[in-house]
């Protein structure tokens, strides 16, 4: 499923118009993305919760060529499973 | 630092897109549940721009209870993974620079 997908659907549970549902998703991802932008977490219950790690650069060598390289600092985001999903994807009957 | 939760969503969905605070709560619920009904349903969901969660079967293994050293089988599962889209990725590090 991808965004449009996720739109169409929402607007059928919800029983939103498409345009409003669309502005929805967008808004909801958009301050997800932000949050994480910030530094801070995420966490929706029974559902996961995100973070950003945060890494250190550092003085590399490509191993092939002794070529010294720089890597600098960078933030990553990741997400966690919640317990509640963990369990009902992994019970699923597929 | 803060945590943002589903409160603070449906509240940016109520303030942004005239919903009463109920109603904001009800849809976010709801775009969330659309999101687990998939990965349960073993299906991928890709939100462009932000991230792709996964469904992935995991082999089973053997593995060892750390604190009594015990041999065991991990049976085999099924867990979702969530990949960053490379957008939030260059976002997450140029603020600041």
């Amino acid at each position: 499923m991808n965004k449009s997908g996720l739109i169409a659907a929402l607007a059928k549970e919800a029983d939103l118009p498409l345009r409003k549902s669309e502005e929805i998703v967008n808004l909801v991802f958009d301050t997800m993305g932000k949050t994480l932008i910030a530094g801070d977490r995420i966490e929706i219950r029974g559902f996961g919760s995100f973070m950003v790690k945060q890494y250190k650069g550092y003085t590399g060598r490509n191993p092939k060529t002794g070529e010294q390289i720089t890597v600098e600092d960078k933030n990553l985001p990741f997400f966690k499973t919640g317990k509640e999903l963990r369990d009902k994807v992994d019970q699923a009957d597929l | 630092m803060m945590t943002l939760t589903k409160a603070h969503l449906a509240k940016k969905v109520a303030d942004d897109c005239g919903f009463l605070t109920g109603e904001a709560r009800d849809i976010v619920d709801k775009l969330i549940g659309v999101v687990r009904t998939s990965l349960i349903e073993g299906e991928e969901v890709m939100i462009t721009g932000f991230g792709k969660w996964m469904v992935r079967n995991k082999r089973a293994r053997r593995g060892r209870n750390p604190q009594t050293g015990e041999e065991l089988v991990l049976d085999s599962r099924r867990v979702v993974t969530w990949k960053y889209s490379p957008v939030l990725k260059r976002a997450l590090n140029e603020a600041g620079k």
